[in-house]
Order: C-alpha cells, then sequence, then structure tokens
C-alpha cells in the first residue's frame, strides 16, 4: 500500500536532488532542469495530499504550477539563448554582470 | 439755569435756544451762524479759484463782498439784540453734532462729553462781533488799495488769508463752548502766522511768523490744558454752564484751588495770542507782515482774544482772586515795559505794535482788577484807535515807498493831509485826551485799578505818560520838523530836499541811507523776486495813480505822473483813505457809550456787558442779588476823587505830548543829549530789555543744546544699538556659519564615509554569482525554518 509517507519521501528525494542539482551544478541548462524536479516535487506533494484528503484544490493547485512552469521554461530558455549569444557559454560563473 | 437747554435734539438740525425762552424772538437769529461762514466762503473762493484765475478786482471784492455781508447780518444781529429786554440778550444756536456723546470721565464719575458746533450771541460777543466784522471790513477794503503792488497770485493769495481769518475769529468770539473757541483760536494763530509769513521769500518774514507761531504754541499749550481741566471739573465745555457751574462754587480766597489752576493755564492762553509778559515778543516781529494784516490781526482782533476769553470766563476769573491778581500784575509790567521800549523805537510800525503790547497790558489789568466791562470797552475803544493808526503808518509807508524808519520821515504833514488829520486824532485818543475814545475807557481802567491797589495805578499811569510821550514822538517824527528821507527826482522840490536832506543831521544812525534803501521797503519780496529789484523804483505807486482816478483828486501834485521814478510822499487813494476817515470818526465816538456816571453819562457799555460777566442772569441763585448793587456803591465813592483822577491823568497825557513836542519838534537836540547821557539805559531800551537775547540764549539755545544733545544721543546710544545688532548679526552669523560648515557638514560628511567604508566590507557579499545567493537563500530558509520549529 502506497501511504502519502512514500510520497512525500519520494518529493522530498526529487526536492533536494533538485536543490543540489540548483547548488552544485555550472551549467544553466542543469540548473533549470533543477528547478523543474523542485517544482515536480511540489506538484508530487500537492497531487498527493490531494488525494488523501479528497479535495480538487490542490490538483488545481498543480496545474497551475505545471502552467507556470511552462511559462518560466520558456522565458528561461529565451534568457539562457540571449547570454549564449552574448559570452558563447551557458557557464553560470560567467553571469556576474550585477556584481558590485 | 436751563441745563435742558444744552442738550441736543437730533430731529431739528439747528435747534435755537434762547436763555428766556420765548421763541419768536430767537427764531430770528438763527442765522448768526452765517456770520463768520460767510467770510470763510469768501476765502473758499479766492483759495480754491481765485489764486489760479481772479483778477486783483476779481479777488478784492470777493473778499470784500462777503466781509460787508457778514457786517450787514451782524449789525442786523446786533440790533436785534439789542432790541431785547437786558436779561434776555443771550442765544445759543446749535448748527450741528460735532463730537457726538461719548462717556468720559470727570472728578465725579463718567460724563458725558459731546461738543456742538454751536454760536451764542450775548452782549459780549456781540461787542466784539461789531468790532471784527466792523473793522476787518474796513481793513480789507484798505487793503485792496494797500497791496495793489502784489502779483495777481499773490493777491488772491493775500485775500483769502485775510478772509479765512476773519472766518477763524468770528468762529472764536461767537462759539458757545471752549471747543469751537478752540477751533478758533487755533484757527486765527494759523492765519497770522500766514499772514506774517505772507512774503515768505523774505527770511525774515519767514522767521517772524515761525517766531509768532510757536510762541502761540506755548500759550496754547496752557489753553488746551486749561480746557482739559475745565471738562474733568465740570462735565461740560459750555460756556454758560460752565460758567453758572463755576458762580456756585465758593470763591477761592484761601487757597489754590480747582478754578485757580483752570484760571491760571487759560491765562497761559491768553499771554500767547495777546502778547503778554512773558510771551509777547513775537508780536513786534509780526510787523514784518504786510501792515493791514498788522493793523487787523496783529492791533484789532487777533491779539485781544486773550483779553476777550478772559471776559468769557470772567465769572471763573472772579472765583480765582489769586489768579486775577497774577493778570494785573503781568498786565501793568507788561504795559509798562513795553511802552518803555516804545519810547526809543525807529520804525514806525514797531513803535505801534509795543504800543499795541501796552495796550493789551492795560486790558489785562482792567481784567485783573475785576473791572472786566471796563477790559472790554477799552478792547473795543483800542480796536479802533489801534486800528487807524496802523493803517495810517500803512499809508505812510506807502507814501514813502516802503520807508519805515522814522529818522527819515519828517514834515509829512503837508503830502499826507488826511493821514496826519486822522493820526492825530488817533493819537489823541490813544493818549487819552479828552473826549476821545481813549479817554473814556482808560480812565476807567485807571480808575478800578486805583480803587484796587494804589501801585497798580502809580504803574498805569506811568504807563499812560509813557503813551502820550511815544506816540507823539512818533508824529512829530513823522509829520512835523524838517524832512530827512531820500531826495525824488523832480526839479522843483530837489533843492528844498537836499538842503532839508544836509541840513538835518540824522540822529544816530548807524548807517547810511541812501536811494537804496528803498529796496528794503516792505513792498519788496526779496532777491528771489525778479520784477522787486527790476522796477526798484516807485515799484508801482505811479500804477496807483494810474488805475484809481480818485488820488489824483487827493493828491494834485503827483496824479497825473507816469511810470518812472518815485515822485516823493504823496497821499493814498481813496480806498486807503476812506477806511482812515471812518476808523477816524469811530475814534472820536466810540467812547460815547461809557462815559461815566461823574461825567453825567451813565456807563451804557458796562450794563450792556454786565449780563456777560455774572453767573446765572436768569435766576440769579448763584450770585447773590445784593452784590451787583454793592459793587456799585463801592464803584463810585466819590465823584470828586473819580473826576480829579481824570483830571490828573489828562494832566499825565497833555504832558507827556508837551515833553515830546519839546524833544522832537522844537528842540530835536534834546533828545540826543538825553540819549547821550543816558546812554545805558537807552541802549537797554532800544534793544528791548534784551528780552529777546535772553530767550535766545536760555530757551531757544537750550532747545538746540537739547536737541543737539538728543542727536548725540541718537548717534551714539540709538545708531550704536543698531550698529551694534548689525555687528553682533555679522559675528555670530560668522560662527553660524562655521558652526555650518564644522558641524552640520561633518556629519553628514561622517555619515558619507561611514557608508563608504562599511561598503568594502558588505560589497564582498555581492559575488555577482547566482549559486552563491542561492545558497544564502536556502540557508536563510533553514535558518527560519528551524527557528519557527523550535520556537514554536
Amino acid at each position: 500500500m502506497i501511504t502519502p509517507t512514500h510520497y512525500m519521501l519520494l518529493s522530498a528525494a526529487l526536492f533536494i536532488i533538485g536543490v543540489i542539482g540548483v547548488m552544485a551544478r555550472r551549467n544553466i541548462i542543469i540548473i533549470f532542469m533543477s528547478i523543474e524536479l523542485i517544482l515536480n516535487a511540489v506538484n508530487i506533494n500537492l497531487i498527493a495530499f490531494s488525494a488523501q484528503l479528497q479535495n480538487a484544490v490542490g490538483q488545481v493547485f498543480a496545474i497551475f504550477v505545471i502552467a507556470v512552469a511552462a511559462a518560466e521554461a520558456a522565458v528561461g530558455l529565451g534568457i539562457i539563448l540571449a547570454f549564449y549569444r552574448n559570452k558563447e557559454t551557458v557557464n553560470i560563473d560567467e553571469m556576474n554582470l550585477m556584481r558590485w | 439755569m436751563r441745563r435742558e437747554g444744552y442738550g441736543f435734539e437730533p430731529e431739528c438740525r439747528i435747534s435755537v435756544r434762547n436763555a428766556l425762552g420765548g421763541p419768536s424772538a430767537s427764531e430770528k437769529m438763527n442765522y448768526i451762524w452765517l456770520i463768520p461762514l460767510l467770510p470763510g466762503f469768501g476765502a473758499a473762493i479766492n483759495g480754491l479759484v481765485g489764486i489760479r484765475s481772479f483778477s486783483r478786482k476779481t479777488a478784492g471784492a470777493v473778499a470784500s463782498a462777503t466781509m460787508i455781508a457778514a457786517l450787514g447780518l451782524a449789525l442786523l444781529a446786533f440790533w436785534q439784540l439789542v432790541g431785547l429786554a437786558p436779561a434776555a440778550r443771550a442765544f445759543d444756536v446749535t448748527v450741528a453734532e460735532w463730537i457726538p456723546r461719548i462717556p468720559l470721565a470727570t472728578h465725579d464719575g463718567i460724563g458725558n462729553f459731546e461738543v456742538n458746533w454751536g454760536f451764542r450771541l450775548d452782549p459780549l460777543s456781540g461787542m466784539m462781533l461789531l468790532v471784527v466784522t466792523g473793522i476787518g471790513t474796513l481793513i480789507h477794503i484798505y487793503a485792496t488799495a494797500y497791496m495793489t503792488d502784489e502779483p495777481r497770485g499773490g493777491y488772491a493769495r493775500f485775500f483769502c488769508y485775510l478772509n479765512l481769518f476773519c472766518f477763524f475769529m468770528l468762529m472764536l468770539v461767537l462759539g458757545n463752548n471752549f471747543l469751537v473757541m478752540f477751533v478758533g483760536w487755533e484757527g486765527v494763530g494759523l492765519c497770522s502766522y500766514l499772514l506774517i509769513g505772507y512774503w515768505y521769500e523774505k527770511k525774515t518774514a519767514a522767521d517772524a511768523g515761525k517766531k509768532a507761531f510757536i510762541t502761540n504754541r506755548v500759550g496754547d499749550w496752557g489753553f488746551v490744558l486749561g480746557v482739559f481741566l475745565i471738562y474733568y471739573t465740570f462735565g461740560t465745555l459750555d460756556f454758560r454752564a460752565v460758567q453758572n457751574a463755576a458762580g456756585a462754587m465758593p470763591v477761592e480766597t484761601m487757597g489754590f484751588g480747582v478754578l485757580s489752576t483752570i484760571c491760571l493755564l487759560l491765562f497761559v492762553g491768553a499771554t500767547g495770542k495777546s502778547a503778554q509778559i512773558p510771551l509777547y515778543v513775537w508780536l513786534p516781529d509780526a510787523m514784518e507782515g504786510p501792515t493791514p494784516v498788522s493793523a487787523l490781526i496783529h492791533a484789532a482782533t487777533m491779539v485781544t482774544a486773550g483779553v476777550y476769553m478772559l471776559g468769557r470766563n470772567a465769572v471763573l476769573f472772579s472765583h480765582a482772586p489769586m489768579v486775577l491778581e497774577i493778570v494785573a500784575i503781568v498786565g501793568v509790567l507788561t504795559a509798562l515795559m513795553a511802552a518803555s521800549i516804545g519810547l526809543v523805537q525807529y520804525y514806525i510800525k514797531r513803535v505801534l505794535a509795543y504800543s499795541t503790547v501796552s495796550q493789551l497790558g492795560y486790558m489785562f489789568t482792567a481784567m485783573g482788577v475785576g473791572a472786566f466791562s471796563a477790559g472790554a470797552f477799552h478792547l473795543m475803544t483800542h480796536a479802533f484807535f489801534k486800528a487807524l493808526l496802523f493803517l495810517g503808518s500803512g499809508s505812510v509807508i506807502h507814501a514813502m515807498a516802503g520807508e519805515q524808519d522814522m529818522r527819515r520821515m519828517g514834515a509829512l504833514k503837508k503830502y499826507l493831509p488826511v493821514t496826519f488829520a486822522t493820526m492825530m486824532i488817533g493819537t489823541l485818543a490813544i493818549a487819552g485826551i479828552v473826549p476821545l475814545s481813549g479817554f473814556f475807557s482808560k480812565d476807567e481802567i485807571l480808575f478800578q485799578a486805583f480803587q484796587h491797589n494804589k501801585a497798580i495805578w502809580a504803574i498805569a499811569v506811568v504807563t499812560a505818560f509813557m503813551t502820550a510821550f511815544y506816540m507823539f514822538r512818533l508824529m512829530s517824527m513823522t509829520f512835523f520838523g524838517g524832512y530827512r528821507g531820500p531826495a525824488w527826482e523832480t526839479a522843483g522840490h530837489a533843492a528844498v530836499v537836499t538842503a532839508a536832506h544836509h541840513g538835518v543831521p540824522h540822529p544816530a544812525d548807524p548807517h547810511a541811507h541812501g536811494q537804496a534803501h528803498k529796496r528794503d521797503h516792505e513792498v519788496t519780496h526779496g532777491p528771489a523776486e525778479p520784477h522787486g529789484q527790476a522796477t526798484d523804483h516807485g515799484h508801482g505807486h505811479d500804477a496807483h495813480g494810474a488805475q484809481t482816478a480818485h488820488a489824483a483828486g487827493v493828491d494834485d501834485a503827483h496824479g497825473g505822473h507816469g511810470h518812472g521814478p518815485w515822485h516823493g510822499p504823496h497821499e493814498s487813494p481813496t480806498p486807503m483813505t476812506f477806511p482812515l476817515m471812518v476808523l477816524a470818526v469811530g475814534a472820536i465816538v466810540a467812547g460815547f457809550v461809557g462815559v461815566p456816571v461823574a461825567l453825567g453819562g451813565n456807563n451804557a457799555i458796562e450794563h450792556f456787558l454786565e449780563p456777560s460777566f455774572t453767573a446765572s442772569h436768569v435766576e440769579g441763585h448763584a450770585e447773590p442779588g445784593a452784590e451787583p448793587a454793592e459793587e456799585h456803591e463801592a464803584a463810585h465813592p466819590s465823584r470828586q476823587l473819580e473826576l480829579g483822577l481824570m483830571a490828573f491823568s489828562v494832566l499825565i497825557a497833555v504832558a507827556g505830548i508837551g515833553l515830546a513836542y519839546r524833544f522832537y519838534v522844537t528842540k530835536p537836540e534834546i533828545s540826543e543829549t538825553l540819549a547821550e547821557r543816558w546812554a545805558g539805559a537807552h541802549r537797554l531800551l532800544l534793544n528791548k530789555y534784551y528780552v529777546d537775547e535772553l530767550y535766545g540764549a536760555t530757551i531757544i539755545a537750550g532747545t538746540f543744546n537739547a536737541a543737539r544733545g538728543l542727536w548725540t544721543v541718537d548717534r551714539n546710544v540709538v545708531d550704536g544699538a543698531v550698529n551694534g545688532t548689525g555687528k553682533l548679526t555679522v559675528v555670530s552669523s560668522w560662527f553660524s556659519g562655521l558652526t555650518d560648515r564644522t558641524v552640520v557638514d561633518g556629519l553628514v560628511n561622517l555619515v558619507g564615509w561611514i557608508v563608504q567604508e562599511s561598503s568594502h566590507a558588505f560589497r564582498r557579499l555581492q559575488t555577482g554569482l547566482v549559486q552563491n545567493y542561492a545558497l544564502l537563500m536556502l540557508f536563510g530558509i533553514f535558518a527560519f525554518v528551524s527557528i519557527y520549529l523550535i520556537v514554536r
């Protein structure tokens, strides 16, 4: 029997993988994908509690999150492309123009 | 007393009050307010339109016409007044409200202060009314001829002032309360100033005007203080109400009470206006004005205002015997002092000026010994003969082309027959020769003074002797003896004149007069006036001859001459001689209204004026009924005594005249030897006892020094304070700037510096690495969640 605990463990695992990816990796694309992992970890949590509590609100939130993630992906990829055209790289360490 | 009579009914603008009721009689009198208004109207016309556009003839005609109209009304009013019962001779006419009722403190609570434009006709003001309008009219007519040498605008200006003077003088005379009188009082002072300084381009004239005005201010100060005290004491300013209230108060024989204080203050006012010691100094200087002004203002009317005011307040003064004593002493000393100065003066108008001061002293003596009607009587007769003498002297000055120095006259009798005859009448009148007017009034005063105080009488008699002497000296030097004046350019006369000129030595003539002296003559306007120099010779006298054809009739020797040099002394034109003749008649007959009982008369004027000098003549409760009768008895203790005194004073006058004739006509060298022997006294008198110098050294120099002292204080203390404040501000602002630069700017810069320095540490955080930020964020979240979990 799959209990909410299982879902939460999966979601936590995914979330930690995502956070470590964002922190540790230098490639922007990878970071981007790690963010998606974080979002999806959240989605799993929402869906699991929605099923457990028999309340559709969680699923509605999840759909909103997917929609926002899609938009974010579009904008983020646009930025990455623009950055790449300027710098010929997608290394995050090169993105330090806002430094003092 | 009818208190309700002084209330003001708003529903009728002109309320007429008769002291005894009888509306039918009083209604007829309600025009008396027109009498002052007419000359005021004339002044307005001449002032607003005349100066710009009237010809000489129009300006003179307007002024004279308003005066003639006023004279007509005055005669009518007087006639109606005389036609009434003696007790009923008083009218109050309220023309308009002036100061509406306002509460004001008096000594016994809050009173109602209200003043109306009220006029009052009673015997005293009636007499003054006739004097002012009558003599005023004559002098207006005289001045139309006398002033013809003036430029057109100045001529109209002169008549504007002259009319304005009559307006104010009539206001003074007719006012029924102190404040209306004060308006007139100040107004005549103003006109006096304007007219003395009529030739304002001449410095001496302008200075004399200022002197008169400022001296009068001193007196007016006393007068106005007296008025304040009257209101504070009686709660009203109405003459009649004040007199009745004062009549009910006890006579202040013992102490110097409030009535005495009031009277003393009023008398200070009188000394200023009427030129008594110590404020007489302005009157001789006032002779800088044109001669008609001297005659009207400084002899006949304005200067008698002080005497009139004393008479108006006779009840007040008779309740303050100590002040009356002061009045008598001041009066008689002024009379003596002025007469003694008049003995040696050389300028014809100055002699007359001192004579006026002296005669005013007589009037005050009369007032001071309680003989109010005698003083008022002398006021009237004096107005006649002194106006006559001044106008006569004006005629002489006119004939001599402005020469005023009697040392340069002489033998004018044959050239100026009318002037000589009329002036002789005036001289005999002032000397007190029976039966001319001066005799009756002066002897009344002397008699009353004799009964009151022998010392005062003795001084007054000495003064009478001096009066006769200096007046006849004036006549002798002017009309008798040899001609000592400048030569004129007529072949026939030249020889005679040159002989006379060289034959008679100039007595004590310090500066050689030549023809050039004529430049100083009276009608010269000073160097600023170009035509005064250009047409110096004759300066319009010939124009007289051409303009007024009458001149030819009077003065056949000079009637036909044309423009050219001065043709010698000549009689004045008719408009000038006519007033002289009228006044001469007046000087002869004016005394007959006051023939004393001792000479078979009934002293009509005394009985006529009596109601004005007593308190309530309606009910008479304030004044004991027995007193007038008792006084009457006392006034005539001995007919022999009175007759003897009269004979004595006539004798004195004749002695004075004889002595003067001997000194100045038969043996002119006597006067010179006397002047040499008594050189000190002569110089003292010639310099007018050095009073002007004394005043100059004390009061004027004191004022100047005080002003200089104040100026020094102003410069050092006040300016110093201002400058010190400025300096203090500069210093403090320097400190303020310093503080601003160091403290305030320092703080601001310190903040900036701190921020800058601390930024070195903090900018390390700003790595620009996204992952650093994300890591920090993560730590933050951990921290907050941890805190949340722990604290919960």
